[in-house]
């Protein structure tokens, strides 16, 4: 039952963001002709006629709609408008430069921002406390590219610590690339995200392990005789830690955001990237697919943080 | 027993006094007293009522003596131990062993670990597993309750499972913060003849409770408490009759108002047929 209701959602999602997509990208000002022809300048009326016909744009939006997702359902994304080759082939390579940026980052993210919330909520009232909480603000407020654009700044620019930007070294073959260079190059992406992603969990953790430590079972464990750091390792881990798994799945999305910024101010040639470069471009096969790959995505972040749940609570099994 | 305790005292409580500083408007700040000059003692194999309505500051003495008071409590008054002052520092080294607290509902137990393991923090790493389950044979529970989270326990086997948690050997001080309400009346034997056990074998306990009857099924005095004020401390045998025996005004009424006392107060012409659920 719940797994037949969880499906439904999943394809009424897809199915629901395909068109918006489909939609944005028909009524957006960007014509894809206009925006191809620019960079050819040569292309004669006919050629430029010939186009239209070939990518299916003398038809009506609905026939065009559904000629798309028809070849979506059939596992078809189609070609590339601006690179002439196979979405599914752009796609293999960015996804993988995407997962290891954010998979680094969401990790970093949570487990920091679960150790610094977990200690202010110790410390709450003390200046360590008051030092992570204002922390925590300032990073809430505080816009991805912007952070991007300072962290390049001061550590690339002032004190080249790391590279300004791209993956790899410039004019070097990718077989040449060395891992610590990737890693290298991957830094300031990674600090970029991270650092955005903290806030979020630390508050929520601090929230959490502050109504732990004024619970009932926290009283009766230390009338026990239990120390802060028992205290904290039977009670206040396994308390605090699933809203904050649960959480940075549910985070998921902005973190998804956050990497088209953070790539976008550096270059990196991720899922981000290619999405900014295919939206202006009037891409849609490219666009689409990395849209519904993200939807797709989020979609099973959410699940997963669902899932956690259940397991982690034997409340929750019991209903 | 009683000449006992009297001459052995095993811990004492002298004008305690409890307060709570709270922000009201800004920057000012007033202090509520919610104890005020309370006095208690309570000797070996001694069983001490501390009765008085909700909300009398009866679970603030408790914490009091535990030290585990919240960080914006003020506390004044002397307390000792075993004739030695009760410092924080001894109450640190002492809950949990010498002093043991048996709270009073589910909420006390981390809702997230079985039960079982609950009882076995703070024991030996390598020998926890067959002490906890020696206490739970000892307080009649099932070797496989263990496995059973908080939620799934009824009212009689959280009873037990509190006891076994709490309840270790080397404990001299049992303080029991309503062990009794909302549970059938098999359980609530149960809990009491426990404590008096407890105490038989040496214990001092302290029954914290507003259920008269019960305590004075098990009790060696009474100390009654009103608006964090010892009314009177009453020996067990003093509640009687028509509470003859009883110094302050306001026992007397709380005895005389009970049910088993056929309201004596409130339905004075009624015949004391008005039993209330």
């Amino acid at each position: 039952m719940v797994i037949a209701l969880r499906t439904v959602r999943a394809l009424t999602l897809i199915v629901g963001m395909s068109v918006l997509t489909f939609a944005l990208m028909h009524f957006s000002p960007l014509d894809p002709i206009t925006r191809y022809v620019s960079s050819d300048p040569r292309m004669s009326p006919e050629q430029i006629e010939k186009l239209k016909i070939r990518w299916g744009l003398d038809k009506g939006p609905v026939e065009q709609y559904f000629i798309w997702a028809g070849a979506m359902l059939r596992g078809d994304f189609g070609t590339s408008r601006l690179y002439r080759t196979p979405v599914s082939d752009i796609i293999k390579g960015r996804f993988l430069m995407s997962l290891a940026l954010m998979g680094v980052s969401w990790v970093l993210s949570g487990v920091i921002g679960y150790g610094l919330g977990a200690l202010a909520a110790f410390k709450r009232g003390k200046t360590s406390d008051k030092v992570i909480r204002w922390f925590s603000y300032v990073l809430v407020s505080t816009p991805a590219f912007w952070l991007a654009l300072i962290l390049m700044l001061v550590l690339a620019v002032w004190f080249h610590l790391f590279p300004v930007g791209l993956a790899a070294p410039a004019g070097v073959l990718d077989a040449n690339v060395t891992f610590a260079q990737r890693l290298w190059h991957l830094a300031l992406p990674v600090m970029t995200l991270s650092v955005i992603g903290i806030a979020n969990v630390t508050l929520h953790t601090r929230e959490k392990m502050v109504d732990i430590l004024n619970s009932e079972y926290v009283l009766f464990a230390k009338a026990r005789g239990e120390s802060s750091w028992s205290v904290f390792w039977n009670h206040g881990f396994r308390n605090s830690v699933l809203p904050a798994i649960t959480l940075q799945f549910a985070y998921f999305s902005e973190l998804f955001g956050g990497s088209v910024l953070a790539e976008d101010v550096f270059s990196y040639p991720g899922l981000g990237n290619m999405l900014t470069v295919a939206g202006l471009g009037g891409d849609l096969p490219l666009f689409g697919a990395i849209v519904l790959i993200s939807g797709v995505f989020v979609f099973l972040g959410n699940l997963v943080a669902d899932i956690v749940c259940v397991i982690v609570d034997p409340r929750i099994r019991a209903l | 027993m009683k000449d006992k305790a009297q001459s052995e005292t095993l811990l004492s409580v002298d004008n305690l006094s409890i307060g709570f500083s709270q922000y009201i408007g800004g920057l000012k700040r007033r202090t509520i007293q919610v104890i005020v000059d309370l006095n208690a003692s309570i000797g070996h194999g001694e069983v001490v009522a501390v009765v008085g309505a909700s909300g009398s500051g009866k679970s603030l003495l408790a914490h009091s003596i535990l030290g585990i008071l919240p960080g914006n409590a003020i506390m004044s008054g002397r307390m000792a131990y075993g004739g030695e002052e009760l410092t924080a520092k001894r109450q640190a080294a002492l809950r949990g062993k010498e002093i043991a607290f048996i709270p009073q509902s589910v909420n006390f137990l981390d809702p997230l670990l079985r039960v079982g393991k609950q009882a076995r923090i703070g024991f030996d790493r390598k020998t926890a597993a067959a002490r906890q389950r020696e206490l739970f044979l000892r307080f009649g529970l099932k070797e496989k309750d263990g496995d059973l989270f908080p939620f799934e326990l009824s009212g009689g086997m959280l009873r037990r499972t509190l006891f076994a948690t709490c309840v270790r050997e080397g404990v001299k001080l049992i303080i029991a913060d309503e062990p009794t309400p909302g549970i059938h009346p098999e359980a609530l034997n149960e809990v009491l003849t426990q404590l008096r056990q407890l105490a038989d074998s040496g214990a001092g306990v302290m029954l914290i409770t507003h259920d008269i009857m019960s305590a004075l099924k098990i009790a060696d005095r009474v100390v009654v408490i009103k608006d964090g004020r010892t009314v009177e401390v009453a020996e067990a045998s003093a509640f009687e009759g028509q509470g003859e025996k009883l110094a302050a005004e306001y026992t007397r009424n709380l005895w005389r108002a009970l049910p088993e006392n056929d309201f004596d107060l409130m339905f004075a012409g009624d015949g004391g047929n008005g039993h209330v659920a």
